[in-house]
Protein backbone atom coordinates (compact mmCIF):
# COMPACT_ATOMS: atom_id res chain seq x y z
CA UNK A 1 0.00 0.00 0.00
CA UNK A 2 1.21 3.60 -1.13
CA UNK A 3 1.78 5.71 2.06
CA UNK A 4 3.30 8.88 1.05
CA UNK A 5 3.37 11.22 -1.89
CA UNK A 6 3.45 9.16 -5.38
CA UNK A 7 6.13 11.22 -6.49
CA UNK A 8 8.48 12.56 -3.46
CA UNK A 9 11.64 15.53 -4.56
CA UNK A 10 13.89 16.23 -1.95
CA UNK A 11 16.92 18.67 -3.38
CA UNK A 12 17.30 17.11 -6.13
CA UNK A 13 20.19 18.11 -8.38
CA UNK A 14 21.89 17.53 -11.50
CA UNK A 15 25.14 18.86 -12.29
CA UNK A 16 26.70 18.24 -15.81
CA UNK A 17 30.61 18.36 -16.19
CA UNK A 18 31.18 19.55 -20.02
CA UNK A 19 34.67 20.53 -21.33
CA UNK A 20 34.37 24.19 -22.33
CA UNK A 21 36.76 25.79 -25.19
CA UNK A 22 36.09 29.13 -26.97
CA UNK A 23 36.07 28.48 -30.74
CA UNK A 24 39.27 29.12 -33.07
CA UNK A 25 42.25 26.90 -33.93
CA UNK A 26 44.51 28.75 -30.99
CA UNK A 27 41.68 27.13 -28.22
CA UNK A 28 41.55 23.97 -29.96
CA UNK A 29 45.37 23.31 -29.60
CA UNK A 30 44.84 24.37 -26.01
CA UNK A 31 41.95 21.67 -25.18
CA UNK A 32 44.47 19.19 -26.12
CA UNK A 33 46.64 19.72 -23.52
CA UNK A 34 44.60 21.45 -21.03
CA UNK A 35 41.03 20.54 -21.43
CA UNK A 36 38.88 23.37 -19.21
CA UNK A 37 35.97 21.80 -17.48
CA UNK A 38 33.02 23.50 -16.59
CA UNK A 39 29.82 22.31 -14.16
CA UNK A 40 26.71 23.07 -15.41
CA UNK A 41 23.96 22.99 -12.68
CA UNK A 42 20.77 21.87 -14.72
CA UNK A 43 18.62 20.92 -12.03
CA UNK A 44 19.82 22.75 -8.52
CA UNK A 45 18.30 21.58 -5.92
CA UNK A 46 14.35 21.09 -6.54
CA UNK A 47 11.99 19.88 -4.10
CA UNK A 48 8.17 18.87 -4.45
CA UNK A 49 5.76 16.23 -4.14
CA UNK A 50 3.62 14.43 -6.35
CA UNK A 51 -0.43 12.78 -4.96
CA UNK A 52 -1.49 9.94 -6.85
CA UNK A 53 -3.66 10.92 -9.71
CA UNK A 54 -2.98 14.51 -9.87
CA UNK A 55 -1.94 16.52 -13.41
CA UNK A 56 0.63 18.65 -12.67
CA UNK A 57 1.80 21.00 -15.54
CA UNK A 58 5.70 21.34 -15.40
CA UNK A 59 6.63 24.67 -16.60
CA UNK A 60 10.01 26.70 -17.64
CA UNK A 61 11.74 28.13 -20.50
CA UNK A 62 14.21 25.59 -22.89
CA UNK A 63 16.83 25.02 -20.62
CA UNK A 64 15.67 25.03 -17.47
CA UNK A 65 15.70 21.96 -16.48
CA UNK A 66 12.22 20.08 -16.94
CA UNK A 67 13.26 17.20 -19.64
CA UNK A 68 16.51 16.78 -17.32
CA UNK A 69 13.92 16.39 -14.55
CA UNK A 70 11.60 13.88 -16.00
CA UNK A 71 14.53 11.82 -16.93
CA UNK A 72 15.94 11.28 -13.49
CA UNK A 73 12.25 10.89 -12.20
CA UNK A 74 11.65 8.29 -14.94
CA UNK A 75 15.15 6.61 -14.00
CA UNK A 76 17.30 7.27 -17.30
CA UNK A 77 19.54 10.02 -15.30
CA UNK A 78 21.24 9.43 -12.25
CA UNK A 79 20.60 12.47 -9.92
CA UNK A 80 23.77 14.23 -8.17
CA UNK A 81 22.20 14.78 -5.31
CA UNK A 82 19.11 15.36 -3.55
CA UNK A 83 16.01 12.62 -2.70
CA UNK A 84 13.63 10.59 -5.53
CA UNK A 85 11.29 8.48 -5.00
CA UNK A 86 8.76 7.61 -7.36
CA UNK A 87 6.21 4.61 -5.83
CA UNK A 88 8.22 4.04 -3.35
CA UNK A 89 11.44 2.83 -5.87
CA UNK A 90 14.67 4.79 -6.64
CA UNK A 91 14.06 5.50 -10.26
CA UNK A 92 17.71 5.06 -11.26
CA UNK A 93 17.76 1.50 -10.14
CA UNK A 94 15.71 0.97 -13.22
CA UNK A 95 13.44 -2.40 -11.14
CA UNK A 96 11.36 -4.17 -13.76
CA UNK A 97 8.66 -3.35 -11.16
CA UNK A 98 9.06 -0.02 -11.67
CA UNK A 99 9.34 0.43 -15.03
CA UNK A 100 6.34 -1.55 -15.82
CA UNK A 101 4.49 1.24 -13.91
CA UNK A 102 5.63 4.25 -15.58
CA UNK A 103 6.20 5.56 -18.86
CA UNK A 104 7.86 8.74 -20.65
CA UNK A 105 6.80 10.54 -23.88
CA UNK A 106 8.97 12.59 -25.46
CA UNK A 107 9.77 14.06 -28.88
CA UNK A 108 12.65 11.80 -28.78
CA UNK A 109 12.05 8.85 -27.28
CA UNK A 110 10.36 6.89 -30.29
CA UNK A 111 8.93 3.67 -29.62
CA UNK A 112 7.43 2.66 -33.04
CA UNK A 113 9.19 0.86 -35.27
CA UNK A 114 9.59 3.21 -38.56
CA UNK A 115 8.91 0.74 -40.99
CA UNK A 116 5.89 -1.19 -40.07
CA UNK A 117 2.65 -1.11 -39.01
CA UNK A 118 1.93 0.59 -35.19
CA UNK A 119 -0.04 -2.40 -34.46
CA UNK A 120 3.03 -4.39 -35.09
CA UNK A 121 4.77 -2.53 -32.70
CA UNK A 122 2.29 -2.42 -29.99
CA UNK A 123 2.44 -6.25 -30.01
CA UNK A 124 5.90 -6.36 -29.71
CA UNK A 125 5.24 -3.95 -26.36
CA UNK A 126 2.02 -6.38 -25.03
CA UNK A 127 5.39 -8.91 -24.84
CA UNK A 128 7.63 -6.67 -23.18
CA UNK A 129 5.34 -5.47 -20.47
CA UNK A 130 3.75 -9.10 -20.28
CA UNK A 131 0.64 -7.73 -20.84
CA UNK A 132 -2.10 -10.53 -20.55
CA UNK A 133 -3.91 -10.80 -23.69
CA UNK A 134 -7.68 -10.43 -22.22
CA UNK A 135 -6.13 -6.99 -20.68
CA UNK A 136 -4.23 -6.16 -23.88
CA UNK A 137 -7.19 -6.22 -25.96
CA UNK A 138 -9.39 -3.73 -23.43
CA UNK A 139 -6.68 -1.20 -23.14
CA UNK A 140 -6.02 -1.24 -27.09
CA UNK A 141 -9.83 -0.85 -27.60
CA UNK A 142 -10.03 1.96 -25.22
CA UNK A 143 -7.26 3.48 -27.01
CA UNK A 144 -8.41 3.11 -30.43
CA UNK A 145 -11.36 4.56 -29.28
CA UNK A 146 -10.09 7.24 -27.53
CA UNK A 147 -7.53 8.95 -29.90
CA UNK A 148 -9.58 7.21 -32.49
CA UNK A 149 -6.54 5.36 -34.18
CA UNK A 150 -8.39 2.44 -36.08
CA UNK A 151 -7.84 3.43 -39.52
CA UNK A 152 -3.61 4.01 -38.60
CA UNK A 153 -2.68 1.13 -37.00
CA UNK A 154 -2.69 -1.39 -40.18
CA UNK A 155 -0.43 1.57 -41.98
CA UNK A 156 3.45 1.81 -41.79
CA UNK A 157 4.79 4.31 -39.41
CA UNK A 158 6.74 6.43 -41.95
CA UNK A 159 3.43 7.26 -44.11
CA UNK A 160 1.74 8.52 -40.79
CA UNK A 161 1.62 12.09 -40.19
CA UNK A 162 3.28 13.84 -37.45
CA UNK A 163 -0.05 14.40 -35.27
CA UNK A 164 -0.69 10.63 -35.98
CA UNK A 165 2.18 9.59 -35.22
CA UNK A 166 2.46 11.26 -32.07
CA UNK A 167 -1.20 9.45 -31.55
CA UNK A 168 0.60 6.13 -31.61
CA UNK A 169 3.51 7.20 -29.55
CA UNK A 170 1.36 8.03 -26.47
CA UNK A 171 -0.93 5.09 -27.32
CA UNK A 172 1.80 2.76 -27.45
CA UNK A 173 3.85 4.25 -23.99
CA UNK A 174 0.50 4.02 -22.30
CA UNK A 175 -0.73 -0.29 -23.38
CA UNK A 176 0.55 -1.30 -19.93
CA UNK A 177 -1.39 0.93 -18.46
CA UNK A 178 1.11 3.20 -16.27
CA UNK A 179 0.19 4.62 -12.81
CA UNK A 180 2.67 7.07 -13.44
CA UNK A 181 3.17 9.07 -16.74
CA UNK A 182 5.73 11.73 -17.87
CA UNK A 183 4.83 13.85 -20.76
CA UNK A 184 7.60 16.06 -22.70
CA UNK A 185 5.81 18.19 -25.12
CA UNK A 186 3.15 15.98 -25.51
CA UNK A 187 1.64 17.91 -28.42
CA UNK A 188 4.47 20.19 -29.65
CA UNK A 189 4.20 20.75 -33.44
CA UNK A 190 0.80 19.65 -33.73
CA UNK A 191 -2.43 21.49 -35.19
CA UNK A 192 -5.11 23.11 -32.98
CA UNK A 193 -7.52 19.71 -33.29
CA UNK A 194 -5.08 17.41 -32.66
CA UNK A 195 -3.77 19.15 -29.30
CA UNK A 196 -7.19 19.27 -28.13
CA UNK A 197 -7.69 15.98 -28.62
CA UNK A 198 -4.65 14.84 -27.21
CA UNK A 199 -5.56 17.48 -23.93
CA UNK A 200 -9.02 15.50 -23.57
CA UNK A 201 -7.44 11.84 -23.91
CA UNK A 202 -5.06 13.01 -20.73
CA UNK A 203 -7.69 13.77 -19.13
CA UNK A 204 -9.46 10.90 -19.49
CA UNK A 205 -6.96 8.55 -18.83
CA UNK A 206 -5.98 10.44 -15.51
CA UNK A 207 -9.50 10.01 -14.84
CA UNK A 208 -10.22 6.37 -15.94
CA UNK A 209 -6.75 4.99 -14.35
CA UNK A 210 -5.90 7.66 -11.39
CA UNK A 211 -2.67 8.10 -13.36
CA UNK A 212 -0.31 10.67 -12.02
CA UNK A 213 0.82 12.52 -14.96
CA UNK A 214 3.34 15.31 -15.05
CA UNK A 215 3.79 17.12 -18.38
CA UNK A 216 5.89 20.20 -19.67
CA UNK A 217 4.27 22.11 -22.54
CA UNK A 218 4.69 25.29 -24.41
CA UNK A 219 1.68 25.75 -25.22
CA UNK A 220 -0.04 27.41 -22.17
CA UNK A 221 -3.58 26.00 -23.41
CA UNK A 222 -1.94 22.46 -22.70
CA UNK A 223 -1.66 23.99 -18.75
CA UNK A 224 -4.60 25.80 -18.79
CA UNK A 225 -7.13 22.49 -19.88
CA UNK A 226 -5.11 20.29 -17.85
CA UNK A 227 -3.84 20.88 -14.55
CA UNK A 228 -4.91 23.16 -11.75
CA UNK A 229 -1.52 22.68 -10.32
CA UNK A 230 1.82 24.09 -11.98
CA UNK A 231 5.45 23.89 -11.14
CA UNK A 232 7.67 26.46 -12.68
CA UNK A 233 11.65 26.66 -12.44
CA UNK A 234 14.35 28.31 -14.31
CA UNK A 235 18.11 27.88 -14.59
CA UNK A 236 17.10 24.64 -12.62
CA UNK A 237 15.52 26.29 -9.55
CA UNK A 238 11.79 26.12 -8.62
CA UNK A 239 10.05 29.59 -8.97
CA UNK A 240 6.94 28.30 -8.11
CA UNK A 241 4.84 25.92 -7.26
CA UNK A 242 1.12 26.03 -6.76
CA UNK A 243 -2.35 26.69 -8.23
CA UNK A 244 -2.28 27.89 -11.24
CA UNK A 245 -4.67 30.75 -10.18
CA UNK A 246 -2.69 31.43 -7.26
CA UNK A 247 0.25 31.70 -9.82
CA UNK A 248 -1.81 34.06 -12.25
CA UNK A 249 -3.04 36.26 -9.04
CA UNK A 250 1.23 36.67 -7.83
CA UNK A 251 2.12 37.46 -11.26
CA UNK A 252 0.08 39.35 -12.42
CA UNK A 253 -0.29 43.52 -11.22
CA UNK A 254 -2.75 43.95 -13.99
CA UNK A 255 -5.99 43.04 -15.34
CA UNK A 256 -7.49 43.82 -19.10
CA UNK A 257 -10.37 46.00 -19.44
CA UNK A 258 -12.01 45.19 -22.51
CA UNK A 259 -14.47 48.23 -23.21
CA UNK A 260 -17.08 48.57 -26.50
CA UNK A 261 -17.72 51.85 -27.31
CA UNK A 262 -19.22 53.83 -30.20
CA UNK A 263 -15.48 55.21 -31.40
CA UNK A 264 -12.08 55.82 -30.62
CA UNK A 265 -12.48 59.30 -30.42
CA UNK A 266 -12.22 59.68 -26.66
CA UNK A 267 -8.75 59.99 -24.49
CA UNK A 268 -8.56 57.05 -22.67
CA UNK A 269 -5.05 57.05 -21.58
CA UNK A 270 -6.41 59.20 -18.43
CA UNK A 271 -7.88 55.42 -17.50
CA UNK A 272 -4.94 53.36 -17.69
CA UNK A 273 -2.41 51.78 -20.62
CA UNK A 274 -4.34 51.74 -24.47
CA UNK A 275 -2.74 48.75 -25.42
CA UNK A 276 -5.06 48.95 -28.54
CA UNK A 277 -8.36 50.89 -30.24
CA UNK A 278 -10.15 49.78 -33.10
CA UNK A 279 -13.39 50.24 -34.44
CA UNK A 280 -14.41 51.55 -30.60
CA UNK A 281 -13.37 48.41 -29.23
CA UNK A 282 -10.38 49.26 -26.60
CA UNK A 283 -7.98 47.49 -24.46
CA UNK A 284 -6.95 48.62 -21.80
CA UNK A 285 -4.24 47.72 -19.17
CA UNK A 286 -4.86 48.79 -15.45
CA UNK A 287 -3.17 48.14 -12.10
CA UNK A 288 -4.98 45.16 -10.68
CA UNK A 289 -5.73 47.60 -7.02
CA UNK A 290 -7.20 50.10 -10.24
CA UNK A 291 -9.46 47.82 -11.44
CA UNK A 292 -13.01 48.72 -9.77
CA UNK A 293 -12.55 52.21 -9.95
CA UNK A 294 -11.52 52.55 -13.45
CA UNK A 295 -14.24 50.41 -14.45
CA UNK A 296 -16.86 52.09 -12.96
CA UNK A 297 -15.37 55.77 -14.05
CA UNK A 298 -15.64 54.18 -17.51
CA UNK A 299 -18.98 53.31 -16.97
CA UNK A 300 -20.05 56.55 -16.24
CA UNK A 301 -18.15 58.77 -18.23
CA UNK A 302 -18.20 56.86 -21.38
CA UNK A 303 -21.33 55.41 -23.52
CA UNK A 304 -20.19 51.88 -23.24
CA UNK A 305 -22.01 48.56 -24.98
CA UNK A 306 -20.13 46.46 -23.48
CA UNK A 307 -17.33 45.67 -20.87
CA UNK A 308 -15.34 42.92 -19.60
CA UNK A 309 -12.27 42.49 -17.02
CA UNK A 310 -9.62 40.15 -17.35
CA UNK A 311 -6.52 38.47 -16.11
CA UNK A 312 -3.78 38.75 -18.66
CA UNK A 313 -3.29 35.90 -20.79
CA UNK A 314 -1.38 32.84 -19.44
CA UNK A 315 1.49 33.26 -21.78
CA UNK A 316 2.26 37.23 -20.58
CA UNK A 317 2.31 35.34 -17.12
CA UNK A 318 4.20 32.90 -17.35
CA UNK A 319 6.56 35.72 -18.90
CA UNK A 320 6.34 37.88 -16.51
CA UNK A 321 7.46 35.15 -13.78
CA UNK A 322 10.70 34.37 -16.02
CA UNK A 323 11.44 37.79 -15.80
CA UNK A 324 11.24 38.22 -12.35
CA UNK A 325 12.93 34.82 -11.30
CA UNK A 326 12.77 35.94 -7.87
CA UNK A 327 9.49 35.05 -5.77
CA UNK B 1 10.62 -17.81 -18.96
CA UNK B 2 7.61 -17.77 -20.34
CA UNK B 3 7.13 -13.95 -20.75
CA UNK B 4 10.94 -13.85 -22.20
CA UNK B 5 10.15 -16.23 -25.03
CA UNK B 6 6.86 -14.08 -25.90
CA UNK B 7 9.37 -11.19 -26.20
CA UNK B 8 11.15 -13.09 -28.89
CA UNK B 9 8.51 -14.38 -30.97
CA UNK B 10 7.16 -10.56 -31.34
CA UNK B 11 10.38 -9.40 -31.47
CA UNK B 12 11.29 -11.86 -34.51
CA UNK B 13 7.93 -10.94 -36.54
CA UNK B 14 8.67 -7.50 -35.79
CA UNK B 15 12.21 -7.50 -37.56
CA UNK B 16 11.26 -9.84 -39.96
CA UNK B 17 7.96 -7.30 -41.38
CA UNK B 18 10.83 -4.86 -40.97
CA UNK B 19 13.27 -6.21 -43.15
CA UNK B 20 11.07 -7.10 -45.39
CA UNK B 21 10.20 -3.46 -46.38
CA UNK B 22 13.74 -3.35 -47.56
CA UNK B 23 14.14 -6.42 -50.02
CA UNK B 24 16.74 -4.49 -52.12
CA UNK B 25 19.04 -3.37 -49.27
CA UNK B 26 18.92 -6.86 -48.00
CA UNK B 27 19.78 -8.87 -51.57
CA UNK B 28 22.79 -6.09 -51.75
CA UNK B 29 23.72 -7.14 -48.41
CA UNK B 30 23.62 -10.45 -49.05
CA UNK B 31 25.56 -10.16 -52.69
CA UNK B 32 28.27 -8.47 -50.13
CA UNK B 33 28.14 -11.56 -47.89
CA UNK B 34 28.60 -14.18 -50.19
CA UNK B 35 31.43 -12.39 -52.19
CA UNK B 36 33.76 -11.75 -49.59
CA UNK B 37 34.31 -15.80 -49.11
CA UNK B 38 33.98 -16.16 -52.76
CA UNK B 39 37.20 -13.95 -53.51
CA UNK B 40 39.07 -15.22 -50.45
CA UNK B 41 38.04 -19.09 -52.45
CA UNK B 42 39.74 -17.59 -55.58
CA UNK B 43 42.68 -16.39 -54.58
CA UNK B 44 43.36 -19.58 -52.56
CA UNK B 45 43.16 -21.57 -55.05
CA UNK B 46 45.37 -19.84 -57.59
CA UNK B 47 47.84 -19.51 -55.10
CA UNK B 48 47.43 -23.32 -54.45
CA UNK B 49 47.63 -23.92 -57.90
CA UNK B 50 50.58 -22.21 -58.88
CA UNK B 51 52.07 -23.45 -56.05
CA UNK B 52 52.46 -27.01 -56.95
CA UNK B 53 48.50 -28.15 -56.33
CA UNK B 54 48.78 -27.72 -52.82
CA UNK B 55 49.55 -24.94 -50.04
CA UNK B 56 50.10 -25.86 -46.44
CA UNK B 57 48.13 -28.66 -46.78
CA UNK B 58 45.09 -27.39 -48.34
CA UNK B 59 44.24 -28.28 -52.48
CA UNK B 60 42.33 -26.43 -54.23
CA UNK B 61 39.28 -28.29 -53.02
CA UNK B 62 40.30 -28.03 -49.98
CA UNK B 63 40.19 -24.48 -50.09
CA UNK B 64 36.67 -24.64 -52.23
CA UNK B 65 34.92 -26.78 -48.96
CA UNK B 66 36.61 -24.05 -46.39
CA UNK B 67 35.24 -20.99 -47.86
CA UNK B 68 31.74 -22.63 -48.32
CA UNK B 69 31.86 -23.84 -44.98
CA UNK B 70 32.97 -20.09 -44.12
CA UNK B 71 30.76 -18.39 -46.02
CA UNK B 72 27.56 -20.67 -43.85
CA UNK B 73 29.69 -20.21 -40.43
CA UNK B 74 29.77 -16.25 -40.82
CA UNK B 75 26.05 -16.13 -42.33
CA UNK B 76 25.22 -17.88 -38.68
CA UNK B 77 27.21 -16.40 -36.41
CA UNK B 78 28.09 -12.57 -37.52
CA UNK B 79 26.62 -9.05 -35.80
CA UNK B 80 25.87 -5.89 -36.36
CA UNK B 81 25.45 -3.98 -33.11
CA UNK B 82 29.21 -2.79 -33.05
CA UNK B 83 27.79 -0.37 -35.93
CA UNK B 84 24.49 0.15 -34.29
CA UNK B 85 25.23 1.23 -30.57
CA UNK B 86 26.99 4.01 -31.96
CA UNK B 87 24.15 4.93 -33.64
CA UNK B 88 22.00 4.28 -31.03
CA UNK B 89 24.08 6.57 -28.48
CA UNK B 90 24.72 9.59 -30.52
CA UNK B 91 20.75 9.71 -31.18
CA UNK B 92 19.67 8.68 -27.64
CA UNK B 93 17.03 6.01 -28.70
CA UNK B 94 19.11 3.97 -26.25
CA UNK B 95 16.48 5.62 -23.56
CA UNK B 96 13.66 4.10 -25.25
CA UNK B 97 15.14 0.30 -24.60
CA UNK B 98 16.46 1.55 -20.84
CA UNK B 99 13.45 2.01 -19.98
CA UNK B 100 11.71 -1.17 -21.05
CA UNK B 101 11.28 -3.93 -18.40
CA UNK B 102 13.64 -6.29 -20.61
CA UNK B 103 17.71 -6.42 -21.24
CA UNK B 104 18.17 -5.43 -24.65
CA UNK B 105 20.07 -8.04 -25.53
CA UNK B 106 17.05 -9.87 -25.98
CA UNK B 107 15.81 -8.08 -29.24
CA UNK B 108 19.03 -7.90 -30.49
CA UNK B 109 19.55 -11.37 -30.65
CA UNK B 110 15.80 -11.88 -32.06
CA UNK B 111 16.85 -9.34 -34.35
CA UNK B 112 20.29 -10.93 -35.91
CA UNK B 113 18.16 -14.33 -35.61
CA UNK B 114 15.01 -12.81 -37.94
CA UNK B 115 17.27 -11.72 -40.03
CA UNK B 116 19.14 -14.92 -40.23
CA UNK B 117 16.28 -16.39 -41.11
CA UNK B 118 15.33 -14.63 -44.50
CA UNK B 119 18.81 -14.67 -45.82
CA UNK B 120 19.71 -18.52 -44.82
CA UNK B 121 18.00 -20.06 -47.81
CA UNK B 122 19.72 -17.92 -50.28
CA UNK B 123 23.12 -18.45 -48.52
CA UNK B 124 22.47 -22.15 -48.45
CA UNK B 125 21.66 -21.96 -52.05
CA UNK B 126 24.61 -19.79 -53.29
CA UNK B 127 26.85 -22.60 -51.08
CA UNK B 128 25.51 -24.97 -53.32
CA UNK B 129 25.88 -23.12 -56.24
CA UNK B 130 29.63 -22.70 -55.37
CA UNK B 131 29.88 -26.90 -54.46
CA UNK B 132 28.75 -27.27 -58.06
CA UNK B 133 31.12 -25.25 -59.38
CA UNK B 134 34.55 -25.99 -57.23
CA UNK B 135 33.92 -29.68 -56.15
CA UNK B 136 35.09 -29.27 -52.67
CA UNK B 137 36.21 -31.91 -50.73
CA UNK B 138 34.52 -32.17 -47.44
CA UNK B 139 35.19 -34.70 -45.05
CA UNK B 140 32.40 -34.83 -43.11
CA UNK B 141 30.95 -37.71 -41.22
CA UNK B 142 27.74 -38.04 -39.13
CA UNK B 143 30.12 -37.87 -36.01
CA UNK B 144 31.61 -34.23 -37.28
CA UNK B 145 27.90 -32.83 -38.11
CA UNK B 146 26.68 -33.95 -34.64
CA UNK B 147 29.81 -32.09 -32.93
CA UNK B 148 29.25 -29.31 -35.50
CA UNK B 149 25.67 -28.53 -34.22
CA UNK B 150 26.59 -27.51 -30.67
CA UNK B 151 30.21 -25.89 -32.05
CA UNK B 152 27.92 -23.25 -34.33
CA UNK B 153 25.67 -22.55 -31.56
CA UNK B 154 27.88 -21.70 -29.50
CA UNK B 155 30.21 -19.47 -31.71
CA UNK B 156 27.34 -17.82 -32.35
CA UNK B 157 25.97 -17.32 -28.94
CA UNK B 158 30.07 -16.29 -27.95
CA UNK B 159 30.04 -13.63 -31.27
CA UNK B 160 27.26 -12.19 -30.07
CA UNK B 161 28.23 -11.47 -26.52
CA UNK B 162 31.48 -10.75 -26.94
CA UNK B 163 30.69 -8.12 -29.79
CA UNK B 164 27.46 -7.01 -27.91
CA UNK B 165 30.08 -6.17 -25.16
CA UNK B 166 32.94 -4.39 -27.46
CA UNK B 167 29.86 -2.69 -28.40
CA UNK B 168 29.17 -0.63 -25.21
CA UNK B 169 32.59 1.26 -26.04
CA UNK B 170 29.86 3.47 -27.89
CA UNK B 171 28.89 4.75 -24.17
CA UNK B 172 32.67 5.91 -23.59
CA UNK B 173 33.78 7.32 -26.35
CA UNK B 174 32.69 8.90 -29.35
CA UNK B 175 36.00 6.97 -31.27
CA UNK B 176 33.79 4.43 -31.85
CA UNK B 177 35.08 4.20 -35.65
CA UNK B 178 38.22 3.41 -35.15
CA UNK B 179 37.55 0.58 -32.16
CA UNK B 180 35.46 -0.89 -34.48
CA UNK B 181 38.35 -1.27 -37.00
CA UNK B 182 40.90 -2.69 -35.26
CA UNK B 183 38.08 -5.48 -33.43
CA UNK B 184 38.01 -6.26 -37.49
CA UNK B 185 41.65 -6.06 -38.92
CA UNK B 186 41.69 -8.56 -36.07
CA UNK B 187 39.29 -10.55 -36.22
CA UNK B 188 39.53 -11.34 -40.22
CA UNK B 189 43.41 -12.52 -39.77
CA UNK B 190 43.01 -14.22 -36.23
CA UNK B 191 39.48 -15.80 -36.95
CA UNK B 192 40.24 -17.69 -39.91
CA UNK B 193 38.50 -15.66 -42.26
CA UNK B 194 41.33 -14.21 -44.62
CA UNK B 195 43.46 -17.59 -44.72
CA UNK B 196 42.66 -20.95 -42.80
CA UNK B 197 44.67 -20.60 -39.17
CA UNK B 198 47.27 -23.24 -39.86
CA UNK B 199 49.01 -21.43 -42.97
CA UNK B 200 49.29 -18.22 -40.42
CA UNK B 201 53.02 -17.86 -38.72
CA UNK B 202 53.64 -19.87 -35.67
CA UNK B 203 53.40 -17.46 -32.96
CA UNK B 204 50.06 -15.93 -34.50
CA UNK B 205 48.53 -19.00 -34.35
CA UNK B 206 49.20 -19.33 -30.66
CA UNK B 207 47.92 -15.51 -30.70
CA UNK B 208 44.81 -17.18 -31.88
CA UNK B 209 44.52 -19.69 -29.70
CA UNK B 210 43.99 -17.15 -26.44
CA UNK B 211 41.32 -14.78 -28.20
CA UNK B 212 37.82 -15.41 -29.11
CA UNK B 213 37.76 -14.96 -32.93
CA UNK B 214 38.92 -18.35 -33.92
CA UNK B 215 35.95 -19.90 -31.54
CA UNK B 216 33.51 -18.22 -33.45
CA UNK B 217 34.74 -19.06 -36.97
CA UNK B 218 37.67 -20.80 -37.91
CA UNK B 219 37.03 -23.86 -35.05
CA UNK B 220 33.66 -24.57 -36.41
CA UNK B 221 34.84 -24.68 -40.22
CA UNK B 222 37.77 -26.74 -39.52
CA UNK B 223 35.44 -29.12 -36.98
CA UNK B 224 33.22 -29.50 -40.56
CA UNK B 225 36.00 -30.28 -42.67
CA UNK B 226 36.99 -33.48 -40.77
CA UNK B 227 40.32 -31.51 -40.26
CA UNK B 228 39.97 -31.78 -36.25
CA UNK B 229 40.75 -34.89 -34.30
CA UNK B 230 38.25 -35.82 -31.53
CA UNK B 231 40.30 -34.63 -28.54
CA UNK B 232 40.42 -31.19 -30.28
CA UNK B 233 37.20 -30.71 -30.91
CA UNK B 234 36.38 -31.68 -27.19
CA UNK B 235 39.22 -29.17 -26.32
CA UNK B 236 37.59 -27.05 -28.67
CA UNK B 237 33.78 -27.09 -27.12
CA UNK B 238 35.39 -26.53 -23.41
CA UNK B 239 37.44 -23.27 -24.95
CA UNK B 240 34.03 -22.04 -26.09
CA UNK B 241 32.00 -22.59 -23.15
CA UNK B 242 34.61 -20.96 -21.10
CA UNK B 243 34.60 -17.94 -23.58
CA UNK B 244 30.53 -17.94 -23.25
CA UNK B 245 30.77 -17.63 -19.34
CA UNK B 246 33.63 -15.37 -19.46
CA UNK B 247 31.77 -13.05 -21.77
CA UNK B 248 28.62 -13.37 -19.88
CA UNK B 249 30.66 -11.93 -16.86
CA UNK B 250 32.18 -9.31 -18.60
CA UNK B 251 29.12 -8.37 -20.38
CA UNK B 252 27.45 -8.27 -16.89
CA UNK B 253 29.72 -6.20 -15.33
CA UNK B 254 30.37 -3.69 -18.33
CA UNK B 255 26.52 -3.26 -18.95
CA UNK B 256 26.41 -2.10 -15.74
CA UNK B 257 29.26 0.57 -15.87
CA UNK B 258 28.02 1.84 -19.40
CA UNK B 259 24.79 2.58 -18.32
CA UNK B 260 25.96 4.28 -15.12
CA UNK B 261 27.91 6.62 -17.21
CA UNK B 262 25.22 7.22 -19.79
CA UNK B 263 22.94 7.76 -16.93
CA UNK B 264 25.40 10.09 -15.39
CA UNK B 265 26.17 12.21 -18.14
CA UNK B 266 22.91 12.63 -19.81
CA UNK B 267 20.96 10.16 -21.82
Amino acid sequence: METGPTIRVRDLKKIFVVSRREAGIREALASLVHRRMEEIPAVDGISFDLAAGEIVGFLGPNGAGKTTTLKMLSGLLYPTSGELSVLSHVPWKREKSFLRQITLVMGQRNQLVWDIPAADSFELNRAIYHIPSADYRQILEELTGLLELGPLLSKPVRNLSLGERMKCEIAVALLHRPSVVFLDEPTIGLDVTMQRRIRSFITEYNRRYGATVLLTSHYMADVEALCKRVIVIHHGKLLFDGELAALVHRFTAHKTIAVQLRDCDADLSVYGEVISCEDGRATLRVPKSETARVTERLLVDLPVIDLTVEDPPIEEVIERVFAQEAV
Amino acid sequence: MKGLSDVYLQQLKTSLAAMLQYRASLVIWLIGNILEPLIYLVVWSTVSRSSGGSVGGFAEKDFAAYYIALLLVNQVTYTWVMYEFDYRVRQGTFSSALLHPVHPIHSDIADNISSKVVSFPFVLAAAAALSAIFHPAFRTTAVTVAFFIPALALAFLVRFLVEWTAALAAFWTTRVNAINQIYFISALFLSGQIAPLSLLPPPLRVVAMFLPFRWTIGFPIELILGRLTRAQILTGLAVQVVWLLAALALLRILWRASVRKYSAVGA
